[in-house]
């Protein structure tokens, strides 16, 4: 097992493609996935799924203490014909997308009070997004919610987190035959929160299911978007954007799992580091299972180190069981804004801090013209100078 | 009847800019931490006025980048004595964006390659903190078009990556290009004939010798190679040797040395 090393200003990154005949990935974690929290032991750390994560930081999320208290606002704004409701857990929409990977989705599974559903009916094509947002103010808080989205309907989803939380969720998305859903999941907590959330999308025939997440607060977030097919024909992009800063430990953990045939899948995940500390883990596990065929998938991590003293672990990891694909890659790769480049562009007579700007907005680009909606997009150019501005001072 | 006092032929509000290089003393730390740092300048002598030309010729490792380097800023050289004036103003106390703005202009032996930035986004910022504004749009487009013709630069290069996957004779062009658009008052080329073919010589050269027409740039032309001074005539030629300007002469210094080499400047003498 190649080990990560803490290297001052550093990177690892240790790729895989891995041609099997059975799955390494599904072996590789701790505990097969679960409802119940009582079948994954409490993590230690050395575990494949938890060696990147500092546990001591997770206020008690994968051990059990963490008693909820609420302390979480959230609405949801939701175009007409789109229903919200609250159900339990023995709902049968419940839990469709996929079970809990680790203790700490299982534990929200365990104690969240009421599920919430957000059926976009078939066919509906929505003009609005659904907007959901969570507030948080200080407490601890489970939670889980299903977004069902119709045969054929058409939906994007922003689910935008603020404020200060201990927060563990599960959120799905089901989608029927030749829907198409975009959701843009915005990570912009206060520096002290701690967030855990899996996100399992079951991508129906012909269907077209776009995430772009993107990671700015935080003390801890750990997100784990996952994506399974229904039937053939279906499309996964996945898109990420983080910006870590100095302390911040942000961690996106992604899985595509095709085991359907003739699937796509596309995932582009970009980070920006900078200060002391500042830790990113991307892994992207891709699994082309033997029915497979047909499958055409590539994914990419690109990370921007800005200063030293930030650590960037990223482990592209690709298991192919048949040959009968279309393509299937993969490419990882750290870079630091180097002093050359700083000198080349001052040279020219741009300012330090225009400068900075000018090379990572020009790594981000291309993500953040993939979210669409330009409130949105809008609000990420802002925040991303806002924390070049605070990397300056 | 009154004379007109001033020997200059300009106008008062935009005097002579003079570039002055005195007693330069440069050294770097050593990259492999093993010796201090090292003196590479030693006593670096020059004054360009805007309108001349000066050629810089001399072996290589004798510090001509080096002198290049510092008077652009670069933090990896310590200024260790000396002192670099432009119209009085102490470049030396300026940092790197300050002296391109006070008009300091390095095409780099090596441009650097900046992923995730386009040419034209670079062009249009780099101008717009030259010139203190941007640049108005349409007629920028319509510059940057046009000087891009004159170079013979693919307008596909607009939308690439600043250097990045140019070839060396293109990283050049891109550099002369910046030259034409930024209109600095002393431009300093270090090598910029290097690695180009006789076409491309010739194009660069063309566009260097468009903004030297101006008569308001003052031109420190790095070269190993006399050939580029077929095409951009020096007013100067300056050999350098061991970290200082060993000898100064006219056009007719570049053909001695054509002939005979640096070896007598290169041979005797101590090295640090
Ligand atoms: N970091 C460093 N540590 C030690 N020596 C250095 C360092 N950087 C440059 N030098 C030395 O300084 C000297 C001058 O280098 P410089 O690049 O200025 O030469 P040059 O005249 O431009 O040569 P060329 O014609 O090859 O371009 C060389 O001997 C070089 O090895
Ligand atoms: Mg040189």
């Amino acid at each position: 097992m190649a080990e990560a090393q803490t290297i001052p200003g550093g990177s690892n990154t240790s790729g895989a493609i891995a041609v099997a005949a059975e799955s390494t990935t599904a072996t590789r974690m701790s505990a097969p996935p679960s409802f119940d929290v009582a079948d994954f032991p409490v993590p230690h750390g050395r575990e494949e799924e938890w060696r990147f994560t500092p546990l001591d930081r997770l206020k008690g999320l994968h051990d059990g203490t963490a008693q909820a208290s609420g302390g979480i606002k959230t609405d949801v704004s939701a175009p007409d014909g789109v229903t919200v409701e609250a159900v339990g857990r023995d709902d049968e929409r419940v839990g469709r997308a996929g079970k809990p990977v680790d203790r700490v989705a299982a534990q929200a599974f365990s104690s969240f009070e009421k599920a919430s559903v957000i059926s976009v009916p078939k066919d509906a094509v929505l003009t609005e997004p659904v907007r959901v947002s969570l507030h948080g103010e200080g407490g601890v808080s489970y939670g889980h919610t299903v977004f069902d989205v119709g045969a054929f309907a058409e939906a994007v989803i922003v689910i935008d987190h603020t404020g200060d939380a201990v927060r563990s969720a599960n959120v799905e998305f089901v989608l029927g035959d030749g829907a198409k859903v975009t959701v843009v999941s915005v990570q912009d907590w206060d520096d002290t929160a701690v967030h855990c959330s899996q996100h399992n999308a079951l991508v129906g025939r012909d269907a077209t299911f776009k995430s772009v997440v993107v990671t700015f607060g935080g003390d801890v977030v750990r997100l784990n978007p996952r994506v399974t097919y229904a039937g053939p024909g279906g499309e996964a992009e996945l898109y990420g954007l983080y910006f870590t800063d100095a302390g911040q430990h942000q961690e996106h953990r992604l899985l595509v799992d095709h085991d359907t045939p003739n699937c796509r899948s596309n995932v582009a995940y970009k980070g920006a580091l900078q200060g002391d500390d500042a830790h990113a883990v991307w892994i992207g596990d891709v699994l082309i299972q033997a029915d497979a065929t047909g499958t055409d998938t590539y994914e990419l991590n690109r990370n921007l180190v800005l200063t030293d003293g930030s650590r960037v672990d990223s482990v592209p990891n690709l298991e192919i069981e048949t040959g009968e694909i279309v393509g299937a890659g993969h490419a990882s790769a750290t870079g630091r804004f180097e002093d050359e480049q700083l000198f080349y562009l001052m040279a020219r007579g741009i300012s330090e801090q225009e400068a900075r700007r000018l090379v990572v907005r020009g790594f981000f680009a291309e993500l953040v013209q993939q979210v669409g909606l330009p409130d949105v997009e809008e609000r990420l150019l802002a925040k991303i100078e806002a924390e070049l501005e605070a990397s300056v001072s | 009847m009154r004379q007109c006092s001033s020997p200059s032929h300009r106008s008062p509000e935009a005097p002579m800019a003079t570039l002055e290089i005195n007693d330069l003393h440069v050294s770097v730390e050593a990259e492999d931490s093993t010796g201090g740092p090292t003196e590479i300048l030693r006593g670096v002598d020059l004054t360009v006025k805007q309108g001349e030309t000066h050629a810089i010729m001399g072996p290589n490792g004798s510090g001509k980048s080096t002198l290049a380097y510092s008077l652009a800023g670069h933090p990896k050289y310590t200024i260790t004595g000396g002192s670099v004036k432009l119209d009085g103003e102490d470049v030396l106390e300026m940092s790197v964006d300050e002296r391109a703005r006070a008009g300091v202009f390095l095409a780099m032996q090596y441009p650097v390659e900046v992923p995730g930035v386009s040419v034209s986004n670079f062009l249009r910022t780099s101008a717009t903190a030259i010139r203190g504004e941007a640049p108005k749009l349409r007629t920028w487009v319509k510059e940057v078009k046009e000087a891009m013709e004159r170079l013979s630069i693919d307008p596909k290069f607009a939308e690439r990556n600043v250097n990045e996957g140019f070839s060396g004779g293109e990283k050049k062009r891109h550099e002369i290009l910046q030259l034409e658009l930024l209109k600095p008052k002393i431009a300093i080329l270090d090598e910029t004939d290097s690695g180009l073919d006789v076409d491309a010589l010739r194009i660069v050269s063309e566009g260097v010798n468009r903004v030297r027409e101006s008569g308001e740039v003052g031109t420190l032309l790095i070269t190993h190679y006399t050939r580029i001074l077929r095409y951009i005539k020096p007013d100067h030629v300056h050999v350098f040797a061991k970290g200082r300007i060993a000898e100064s002469g006219g056009p007719e210094l570049a053909d001695k040395l054509e002939e005979e080499g640096y070896e007598q400047y290169v041979k005797g003498g101590a090295t640090a």
